[in-house]
């Protein structure tokens, strides 16, 4: 108990660099990877073939060397310049959308062929009958897989530590500068993403029940 | 699967498309020839920045990271496996203390950060008097985290085959263990074996977190070898060399997922699973499955 209450400026501002990160990576992901999806249905190749290119590349490659990229090899480019919180928020986001753009299309594929035909038959364009009808449709259907893929992002967002992102992965590098004892500081931050993990799987549950599409 | 969503396109329809491709080519190229350029201009593609990779000692060096990186992979995944299995079995069990206590362990295990896991190993039980290495840690983490993961899959696969299967085994006369080693597992096992496999692409994904616990393996290389001034800090190429490897690997895995699949869908044997106990491998498995459903 000593631990954290001793060291609660580490546990408070650092967990709360971590809600960030979490906050700003999915909203980011799952704008980007709705777009991924909406490019993986479309009826031009092209987009469909970027989509797929984009998905099984960085589904394939570890969230730690993104981070290592974005980190280290991206600054190189002369581009932008990011400090360590924005590369690791893009970082995330580069990865995260991937799997949603997966979870999203398997939503999409949920979707009744009777609910895009009829839509259709009332000559709504394609992306109005993505927009309007079949994307909410889809969303609603997909959100157990969503929100675990976005409790899957919460935890990653540990490996920002490995990148100087002060977040509570961090906090064991921190105690052991106090001369802390790691091995409890350690658990007391496992507590702290069980009891975020589980605010999410709550958060899972009452959105299933109140939007799970009667079909 | 994604016609449901458009007509065929008439000659209008066809003409836009066209030019929609058109414009799609342009806007990729115009991104990779900009991030291209980017590389060229800040000197990425100088010769001298790719020099290191015809060194014999470093890519020996390079082989012996992959090996590293396959053996964490090799450990952890076999050992997750029989963790997975053991678990699985637990929650499945007639004694609710057991059920209780391996539900416990894997809800524990797969809500802690994989890397919080790792630390724990390395740098925490030292501290308990326990000494551990970079590779013990990662193995273990890998274990248990993936271990976990996989004991959901194990039970869900085996909720999913239709009850008449072990009744009609219990009428036969055998007995618990006999009904799920003779007659659950096997079918389980063949309908959960791609599901399995993409979850053995993601614990193979996360090895490469041993590098930020001095795990000397793949990434751990490359960012040693792009820091070194002797090569001109060849820090964009070798990320490019490693994630090129890490790329490969999982996708012969990923190939095998899809492989087997193929073969599930011809097999009679293989009971198919129903829409609802997918949806819970969907929940348990992670943002993991990069072999991902082929619907």
């Amino acid at each position: 108990m000593n631990v954290l209450l001793d060291n609660l400026d580490l546990f408070g501002p650092f967990f709360l660099t971590t809600i960030e990160l979490f906050a700003l990576a999915a909203v980011g992901s799952l704008i980007f990877g709705t777009f991924l999806a909406m490019l993986r249905v479309s009826p031009v190749p092209v987009f469909r073939a970027f989509g797929t290119a984009y998905v099984t590349i960085v589904r394939n490659t570890p969230l730690t060397l993104v981070f290592l990229f974005m980190v280290f090899a991206f600054p190189l480019l002369k581009v932008v310049k990011l400090d360590y919180f924005t590369a690791a928020v893009v970082a995330l986001t580069v990865y995260t959308s991937a799997f949603i753009c997966e979870v999203v299309r398997s939503g999409i594929n949920t979707v009744p062929v009777g609910q895009a035909e009829a839509a259709r038959a009332l000559g709504l364009t394609f992306t109005q009958i993505l927009g309007q009808i079949v994307l909410p449709q889809a969303l609603r259907s997909v959100v157990p897989p969503l929100i675990s893929t976005l409790i899957a992002l919460l935890k990653n967002t540990t490996i920002a530590a490995g990148f100087s992102v002060a977040e509570a992965g961090a906090i064991r590098q921190y105690l052991s500068e106090r001369g802390e004892n790691q091995l409890v500081g350690l658990l007391w931050v496992a507590l702290g993403f069980i009891i975020l993990v589980s605010v999410l799987s709550v958060v899972q549950r009452s959105l299933e029940k109140r939007w799970s599409v009667a079909r | 699967m994604s016609n449901v969503l458009f007509d065929i396109p008439g000659p209008k329809a066809r003409l836009r498309y066209r030019a929609f491709a058109v414009i799609g080519v342009v806007a990729v190229v115009a991104l990779i020839a900009f991030v291209v350029y980017r590389f060229y201009d800040s000197g990425q593609f100088a010769p001298s920045k790719w020099e290191w990779l015809e060194y014999s000692q470093v890519q020996e060096d390079l082989l012996s990271a992959t090996w590293f990186t396959i053996k964490a992979f090799g450990a952890g995944a076999v050992l997750a496996l029989i963790f997975g299995a053991i678990f699985a079995a637990g929650r499945l069990s007639d004694h609710a203390w057991l059920r209780g206590i391996s539900g416990v362990v894997v809800e524990f295990f797969r809500a802690i950060p994989l890397l919080v896991l790792m630390f724990l190993f390395y740098y925490g039980l030292p501290i308990a008097g326990v000494q551990t290495t970079p590779f013990l840690a990662v193995v273990l983490g890998l274990m248990l985290y993936n271990g976990s993961v996989l004991a959901e899959i194990f039970r869900a696969g085996i909720q999913s085959l239709p009850r008449g299967q072990s009744e009609a085994a219990y009428a036969l006369g055998m007995r618990k263990t006999r009904v799920m080693i003779s007659v659950l597992l096997p079918q389980a096992i063949r309908a959960m074996l791609p599901t399995i496999i993409s979850q053995l692409v993601v614990l193979l994904k996360d090895t490469a977190l041993g590098f930020l616990i001095t795990y000397q393996e793949l990434l751990y290389y490359a960012k040693f070898i792009g820091s070194q001034g002797d090569f001109a800090r060849p820090i964009v190429p070798s990320t490019l060399v490693v994630g090129a490897i890490y790329v490969v690997m999982c996708l012969l895995l990923t190939a095998l997922a899809n492989y087997l699949e193929k073969r599930n869908r011809r097999n009679k044997k293989v009971i198919k699973t129903s829409a609802k106990n997918t949806g819970v491998i969907v929940l348990t498995g992670d943002a993991g499955g990069a072999a991902g459903g082929a619907a």
